[in-house]
C-alpha cells in the first residue's frame, strides 16, 4: 500500500509542476501578458458598461434596480471568471481532437479530465475576476443588505456553487465536443449564453428560458436567485423567495450532468488515426 | 462551379470563399444554435427594458427592438467581430510571401475571399435567425420597397466594411508579427461599438459620439437600422453614405499598409 501512496503523491506533484510551468511561461512574455491582462480587464468593463447603459435608461428591469443587478453581475462574473481560469481551456478540446493530440492523453496513466484541466491555467482571466470582485464589493456596499451570519453564509454558498456550476458547464461542453468536432460553436450556446443569462434577472425570461437556464443549466442559481433571497425581492413567479438557498443542489445537478456528458464523450472517442 | 472561369478574378475568389464555407454545414448549424440562444436571452432583457420604459425607448418599440435583435444575431455569422482572419495567420507564419509572388493584389484577394465566406453565412445563419425571430417574437420591417432595397445595399456594405476593417488588424502583423493583442482589443471594442448587446441608440450622448466616429456601427448597427425601418428616407441614405465613406477609408488604409508592410516584411526561420 505504501507504494500506492507514494504513487499518488508523485501524480499530484506532476500536475503541480505542469501548472507552475504554465504560469511561468505566461508571465515570462511580459508585454504580451500585460496586454492580455489589459484586454481581459477591458472585457469586464465593457460588459459592465452594457449593463449600466440599460439600467440607467429605465428605472429597473425585471424587479431589479441598478444596485441589485450590479450584485448579480459581480457574483456571476467573479465565479465565472474563476471557473474560466481553471476550466476555460477545455474549449481547446476540439483542436486536440481534430489534430489527434488527444490520443497522447489517453495513453498516460492518469484520468483524462485531470490532465486536460491541469494542462493549462489562464492567468489573464484574473483581471476579469478582479472586475467581478470590485463590482461585488461595491454592490454589497450600496445595496441595503440585511447583514447577518446567514447572509454571509448565503453569499459564500452562492459563490462556491457558482464556481462549481460554471466549471461543470465547461466540462459538459467538453464532453459534447467528442461528438460535435466541427460544430464546436454549439456549446457556446450554453457556456457563454449561460454566462450572459447568469447576469440577467431571470424574472424577465419566458417559460422555455426558465426551464433551460433556470433549471437544466442552473444559471439563475449562480447569482440571481441568491441575490433575490438576500435582498428579499419578489423573484421568479410562483416560486418561493428562499430558492436561493438551493444553489448547492443546483451545483450538484450541474456536476452530475457534466460527469454524464464527459463519460459518454470519452467512451465515444475512437481516435483520429496516424 | 459557381462562377465561370473567365469571370473577373476577384469575383472568382468571392465564389471560392462561398465554396469553402459550404463544406462545413455542421459548423453553420452550431453557429445558428448559439446565435439563436443568445437571441432569446437578448429578447428577454431588451423587451423588458422597452416595457419598463413604457413601450418606447429612444425610438425603439417592441417591434423595432425585436428586429434589431434578430437581424444583428443573423449578421453575426457574416460580420467579423472577432478580429481573427486567415490572412493574419499567413502574415505571422510568413506564408504571405507566396501570396506576394502571385499576380494578384494581396489586400483585394484577402478581402474578396472573406466577403465570399461572409455572404454565404447569410444563408445558413442569417435567414433562419430572422425567420425564427419573425415567427416566434415578431418584428418590424421597412414600409417601402425602396427601404428593403436600401437595406440590402446597407447589409452588403456592412459586410464588406467588416472585411476591410478586420484586414487592418491582420496588416498590423507586418510590424508586430504577433497580432493577438490587437485582435482581442478589436474583439472587445468592435462588439460594443457595433451595438451587439445594446443598440448604440441607447448610449448616452458622449458614448454615442465615440461610436459614431468609428467604422463599427457601419458593420452592424446601420444595416440593422435600415433593414428594420427604424431609420428611413434620407436619414437611411445618410447612413448608407457613411458606410460607403468608411469603406473607402478602410480600403485605402489597407492598400497603404499592405504596400508598406511588404517592404517591412521579415520571414523568420527557414
Amino acid at each position: 500500500m505504501a507504494s500506492t501512496g507514494a504513487g499518488k503523491v508523485t501524480d499530484l506533484s506532476a500536475y503541480r509542476a505542469v501548472l507552475a510551468s504554465r504560469m511561468r511561461a505566461q508571465a515570462s512574455y511580459r508585454a504580451s501578458f500585460a496586454l492580455d491582462l489589459g484586454s481581459s480587464l477591458l472585457v469586464g468593463v465593457v460588459e459592465l458598461a452594457e449593463i449600466a447603459v440599460l439600467y440607467t435608461s429605465v428605472h429597473g428591469i425585471g424587479g431589479l434596480d441598478l444596485a441589485a443587478i450590479l450584485l448579480v453581475f459581480g457574483l456571476a462574473d467573479l465565479s465565472f471568471s474563476l471557473a474560466d481560469m481553471a476550466f476555460g481551456h477545455c474549449d481547446d478540446l476540439p483542436t486536440l481532437i481534430r489534430a489527434g493530440t488527444i490520443d497522447v492523453f489517453y495513453l498516460r496513466p492518469q484520468p483524462l479530465l485531470a490532465q486536460l484541466v491541469t494542462s493549462d491555467i489562464s492567468l489573464r482571466r484574473i483581471a476579469r475576476g478582479g472586475v467581478g470582485l470590485v463590482v461585488l464589493v461595491i454592490a454589497l456596499a450600496i445595496n441595503d443588505v440585511p447583514w447577518s451570519p446567514a447572509a454571509v453564509l448565503l453569499l459564500v454558498l452562492a459563490l462556491l456553487s457558482g464556481l462549481v456550476t460554471f466549471g461543470s458547464l465547461f466540462v459538459t461542453a467538453a464532453g459534447c465536443q467528442f461528438f460535435l468536432v466541427n460544430g464546436a460553436e454549439m456549446t457556446n450556446a450554453f457556456v457563454y449564453g449561460g454566462r450572459y443569462g447568469a447576469t440577467q434577472p431571470a424574472s424577465v425570461w419566458g417559460r422555455p428560458l426558465v426551464v433551460l437556464f433556470g433549471f437544466f443549466f442552473p444559471m439563475a442559481f449562480t447569482a440571481y436567485l441568491p441575490v433575490v433571497t438576500l435582498l428579499g425581492l419578489p423573484g421568479l413567479d410562483g416560486l418561493p423567495t428562499w430558492l436561493g438557498w438551493c444553489a448547492p443542489v443546483a451545483a450538484l445537478w450541474a456536476v452530475v450532468l457534466a460527469a454524464l456528458a464527459w463519460r459518454v464523450g470519452v467512451r465515444h472517442y475512437q481516435g483520429a488515426g496516424g | 462551379m459557381l462562377v465561370s472561369a473567365r469571370a473577373p478574378i476577384l469575383l472568382r475568389l468571392v465564389a471560392a470563399g462561398v465554396r469553402q464555407q459550404t463544406a462545413y454545414p455542421l459548423a453553420a448549424l452550431a453557429g445558428l444554435v448559439a446565435n439563436v440562444t443568445f437571441g432569446f436571452l437578448k429578447v428577454a432583457v431588451l423587451l423588458a427594458t422597452v416595457e419598463a420604459a413604457g413601450g418606447e425607448l429612444n425610438g425603439y418599440d417592441a417591434g423595432t427592438m425585436s428586429a434589431y435583435i434578430w437581424i444583428s444575431q443573423g449578421l453575426l455569422g457574416s460580420v467579423n467581430l472577432f478580429g481573427r482572419t486567415e490572412i493574419a495567420e499567413r502574415i505571422k507564419s510568413g506564408d504571405v510571401v507566396v501570396d506576394f509572388l502571385r499576380p494578384l493584389d494581396v489586400h483585394a484577394a484577402a478581402v474578396a475571399t472573406d466577403v465570399g465566406r461572409s455572404l454565404w453565412a447569410l444563408l445558413p445563419r442569417g435567414v433562419p435567425s430572422v425567420v425564427i425571430g419573425a415567427v416566434v417574437v415578431g418584428m418590424a420591417v421597412p414600409t417601402s420597397v425602396a427601404g428593403f432595397l436600401l437595406g440590402a445595399v446597407s447589409m452588403v456594405l456592412g459586410i464588406v466594411v467588416s472585411c476591410t476593417t478586420v484586414y487592418l488588424v491582420a496588416a498590423t502583423g507586418f510590424w508586430l508579427v504577433e497580432t493577438r493583442g490587437v485582435q482581442i482589443l478589436y474583439m472587445v471594442v468592435s462588439g460594443f461599438l457595433a451595438g451587439l448587446f445594446v443598440p448604440i441608440g441607447l448610449f448616452p450622448t458622449p458614448l454615442f459620439a465615440v461610436a459614431s466616429a468609428t467604422p463599427f456601427p457601419s458593420m452592424m448597427m446601420y444595416p440593422v437600422d435600415v433593414l428594420s425601418g427604424r431609420v428611413a428616407g434620407w436619414d437611411a441614405v445618410g447612413l448608407v453614405a457613411a458606410q460607403a465613406g468608411w469603406l473607402v477609408v478602410t480600403a485605402a488604409l489597407g492598400q497603404q499598409m499592405t504596400r508598406r508592410g511588404r517592404h517591412k516584411l521579415e520571414v523568420q526561420g527557414g
